[in-house]
Formats: C-alpha cells, sequence, structure tokens
C-alpha cells in the first residue's frame, strides 16, 4: 500500500476533522465546510473561521459492505450525508447505531473517533463521525 | 472551421484480461484503428486513462504507447478526467484537429484494473472522488452512488426494482456485442438477489472492473478522402464538457447533473441539433442511477422521469430513445479510463450501419460520459457524413 507523508497530510486538517470549523464569507456571509479560499456563492475571497455546532440530520446513508483498501476494520459500516444545523451538508461515517436504526431527516450529534489506522508502526486518524445524540 | 470526422476506430474485448499488460491492449485497439482507418503515420496521440499509476505503478502512457506502437516521435500525452477521461481524450483529439494544428490524430483509451487487488481497485476509484473529505472517511465509490440512489427513490417513489431495469437492458444488449464483457441477458430478480455493495445499490447496479482499450483515428473531411469512402467517415458534429463540485455534498441539488446539462447544451448547440434528432444515446451507466440522472439531465426527458422510461420500455433498441445499444458500461463492462472510446465506438458502429446490435436509419448519436460523481462530465454528438 502506498505510504505518502500521512503526518502532515493530516494534522493540517485538524481544525476542521477535530473541531468541526470551516469557513464564512466576509461579503455574503454564505457559511460552508471545509473552509475554502473562494466563496463558492459569490466568489468573495475574504473568509473567515466559522465554527459549526456539530448538530444535524441524515439526509442520505448507506451501508459500505466492500471499503477501499485500508478501511476494512470497521466493515460493514454506515456512511450518511449530513446536513448540518447551519446548512452545509457533509459527509461522514454514523457511529453507535443500528444500520436499522438509520432513516431519513435522523438528528445527529457530531463526536469525535478514529477513522482509520495504519500498519503497527503507522499513524492513528482521528475525525468527525456523528451519531444519534446523547439525551 | 475544419470539420472533424473519424475515419477508424478498433478495440479490444473488454474483460479480465489477465494475460495482457496495459500496454498490449492499448497497442492491440491502437494498431486495429489505424488498420481501419488505412493510416500508417498520425501527427499525435491522446491517450484516456484514469488512475494508471496506481492500476500498475506507470504513468508517461503518451511515450509508452506512441513508442510501442511504433508512431516514431510524435507529441503524446495522457488525458486524465476520472471516468470520462476517454470522452476527454476524443475531444482534445477532434481539438487539435480542428485547430489545424494536426491532420491525422489518434486517440486510444485504455485501463488495466485486474492487476490490483480488489480492495486496492475499490481506493483507486475512489481517488476519483475528494481525497480529504470523502476518501478519507472510507467511501466507496459505490457507497457515493447508493448515497444518490437512496435518495433518487424516495424522491420519486422509484424502487430498487425499477433502477433494476436499466441493467436488464443494458444486458440484453451486450449479449449482441462481441466485445462486450457479460453477454448474458439477465432478469430483474437477478439483479435483487445480487448482494448488496452499498445499500441499496447491489452488485448488478455497478459496472464491472475490467481491462480494456478503445481507439479512434480523427481527421478533416477533405483529408478523410485519401483514406476511407464516405459511408465509413463519422463526423464529430458537436461536443461539451463541464464540471460541478468534486465533493458530491457540496452539490446544490444531488438529483440533477448539472455538469451533464451544461455539457449537453454547449454539444447540441456546436452540432446545431436539438436533443429529439438524436437516434440513440451511450450514456455513463456506471450505475444504474446514473443512467436515470442522465437521460433527465442531457434533456432527454424531465425531471424525476429517467427511470419512467426504462419502465415504459422507451431505452430499447425499438423504443423511442435507445440507449446503451452495445451494452453500456453495465454488460460491455467499464476500464474506466477507456470507457468514453468504447462509447464513441459503439456510436460510429451505430452510424455506419455496423452495429450487431442496430438501431435502424441512425443518423445521429450521443456519448455521455462521467468522471466522479457527476463532477466532470463529457457528451459529444456524433452525425453521419
Amino acid at each position: 500500500m502506498g505510504r505518502p507523508m500521512q503526518v502532515s497530510r493530516y494534522w493540517r486538517h485538524f481544525k476542521e476533522k477535530y473541531r468541526l470549523i470551516g469557513g464564512k464569507c466576509k461579503s455574503c456571509g454564505h457559511v460552508h465546510f471545509p473552509k475554502r479560499p473562494v466563496c463558492p456563492e459569490c466568489g468573495s475571497q475574504e473568509i473567515e473561521e466559522f465554527q459549526f455546532s456539530g448538530k444535524g440530520k441524515v439526509i442520505s446513508w448507506t451501508i459500505v459492505r466492500n471499503p477501499p483498501s485500508g478501511y476494512e476494520y470497521y466493515k460493514p459500516y454506515p456512511i450518511a450525508l449530513v446536513e448540518l444545523e447551519e446548512g452545509p451538508v457533509v459527509l461522514a461515517q454514523l457511529t453507535d447505531v443500528e444500520p436499522e436504526e438509520i432513516d431519513f431527516g435522523m438528528e445527529v450529534e457530531m463526536v469525535t473517533r478514529k477513522v482509520r489506522e495504519f500498519e503497527e508502526d503507522g499513524i492513528i486518524l482521528y475525525g468527525y463521525k456523528f451519531r444519534p445524540p446523547i439525551k | 472551421m475544419r470539420k472533424p470526422v473519424i475515419i477508424g476506430v478498433g478495440l479490444t474485448p473488454v474483460g479480465e484480461h489477465w494475460k495482457l499488460a496495459l500496454r498490449d491492449l492499448a497497442v492491440e485497439a491502437l494498431l486495429n484503428a489505424m488498420e481501419d482507418a488505412g493510416v500508417d503515420k498520425v501527427d499525435s496521440l491522446y491517450v484516456g486513462n484514469m488512475a494508471s499509476g496506481s492500476f500498475v505503478e506507470q504513468e508517461n502512457l503518451g511515450a509508452l504507447i506512441a513508442d510501442w506502437a511504433g508512431l516514431g516521435n510524435v507529441p503524446a500525452v495522457k488525458v486524465e478526467a476520472a471516468c470520462a477521461s476517454g470522452g476527454a481524450a476524443v475531444q482534445e483529439g477532434v481539438k487539435a484537429v480542428m485547430s489545424g494544428l494536426e491532420d491525422v490524430v489518434a486517440v486510444v483509451g485504455v485501463e488495466k484494473m485486474t492487476d490490483a487487488w480488489p480492495s486496492d481497485a475499490t481506493r483507486y476509484l475512489a481517488y476519483a472522488a475528494d481525497a480529504e473529505w470523502e476518501l478519507f472517511h472510507g467511501v466507496s465509490f459505490v457507497a457515493l452512488n447508493a448515497l444518490v440512489m437512496r435518495l433518487y427513490m424516495k424522491e420519486y417513489g422509484y424502487t430498487e426494482e425499477d433502477l433494476a431495469l436499466f441493467a436488464v437492458n443494458a444486458h440484453a444488449n451486450g449479449a449482441k456485442n462481441p466485445y462486450a464483457m457479460f453477454k448474458k441477458p439477465i432478469t430483474v430478480e437477478t439483479v435483487m438477489k445480487s448482494p448488496y455493495v452499498a445499500d441499496p445499490l447491489k452488485l448488478f447496479d455497478a459496472s464491472p472492473i475490467a481491462d480494456g482499450a478503445a481507439a479512434v483515428i480523427i481527421t478533416t473531411e477533405e483529408k478523410a478522402k485519401e483514406f476511407v469512402d464516405k459511408a465509413r467517415m463519422v463526423e464529430v458534429a458537436g461536443m461539451g464538457r463541464a464540471i460541478d463540485t468534486i465533493n458530491l455534498s457540496h452539490r446544490k441539488e444531488f438529483l440533477f447533473l448539472r455538469a451533464a446539462k451544461v455539457a449537453a447544451e454547449r454539444a447540441y448547440k456546436m452540432a446545431g441539433i436539438e436533443v429529439k434528432d438524436i437516434d440513440f444515446f451511450e450514456i455513463h451507466d456506471a450505475f444504474t442511477v446514473m443512467a436515470a440522472l442522465s437521460l433527465e439531465s442531457i434533456g432527454v426527458t424531465e425531471r424525476g422521469k429517467g427511470a419512467m422510461l426504462a419502465k415504459e420500455g422507451q431505452i430499447a433498441i425499438d423504443g423511442d430513445y435507445p440507449i446503451q445499444t452495445l451494452g453500456g458500461l453495465k454488460a460491455r463492462g467499464h476500464p474506466v479510463g477507456a470507457t468514453g472510446v468504447y462509447q464513441t465506438v459503439e456510436a460510429v458502429w451505430q452510424l455506419r450501419g455496423e452495429a450487431p446490435n442496430q438501431v435502424p436509419d441512425a443518423e445521429i448519436g450521443l456519448t455521455q460520459n462521467i468522471g466522479g460523481t457527476g463532477s466532470n462530465i463529457t457528451v459529444t454528438i456524433l452525425r453521419r457524413v
């Protein structure tokens, strides 16, 4: 398996993947995730950081039964399109939920979880997943 | 502007070519096309390929294939647009001819996928998605299309059986194509009994991992007369391509292929035709739901009605909108970077009246080739000269 320089590749996304910080356009107010250099709505390059609440709802989902290599550990695992409270949609794994419990509009909240680990001397990647809220 | 015409086609069967390397497949298709066109040298070579670096650890395909095919010191490059690489390579070849810079151009699309482990192949295909924000989360390409399929069924009230009809049609047509990977007709039950790969998407909703190469020779109408009779010339009458967000989750609409609409409109305008003038459609049915969305996005039918065309039998050879006349990606097979060139070859067969599954009196055909989850799309209009 190819091993690109994984450490720097992932630490540069800590803000987004650990804390769900995205971008907000200073010109038109559009919020997006992840943060981009150019606003996808108005083209402005004046973008500031924006902290998302982590709350959202499921708009579509699937169960990955034949994962790409490197992701076999959790298989089968659910992946969903989650519409965040503030508007943008993100793709992420669902966790702490049985496949048959997942439904359109299901409320979820962001949690930090292990996403992937490389061989025994490799790094472990963490990131956001979503789960039904703990009440 | 010079009128570009295709004067020769060549291909290998699509399949698991354990004994053949990427270069063997490409050279065979290319030499077949040159022989078909009656040319013994070309001015340049464009290679459509998606992921040779990952699948077989080989880049620099322009040099590799031109060298091994004995083309001499021609300019040669690889064109990459994910699964739309073949369609994009054909269009780059056409542009070279139209510009006047090159007179006789070869285009070959090639992919060698079966040298990789299946789970690695799954990962390489996902490189067409957004690596940092989609693949990072363990999504496969099938899973991305499954997310769309679930939404399509919910939005318009279709069932898994409804979408299976696209696979049934493709296999019925592929059964007539000697170059297809699957030559057996199937039923809706076959699709429904196949295992889920990413729910609700089943194995038979998806095109197979495969090896193959296809090639075309493009020149001007004037120059073409030196090589072939008029009956063997097919004009590239129009073409367009466009991108959409690479990341599915960033799309404003999940059930409309905006890039296909833009690409198709450009192609129709250049060809001076409307969608109703088209006799058959070689669309990108890598997944059954993508066939439905493609028909809607290129203007064959309105939103939500794509799957209805399948239910009404209108996508069959004798229907109003024949699609996948030689099996499509689903049954002919989908060697990703080669697919757009296979589509072109098949459209040329139809327009020359040489197809094993002939659309009667076909004069105009359309090929639509999708890269990514609708993120990079080519549409090309071919017309009998």
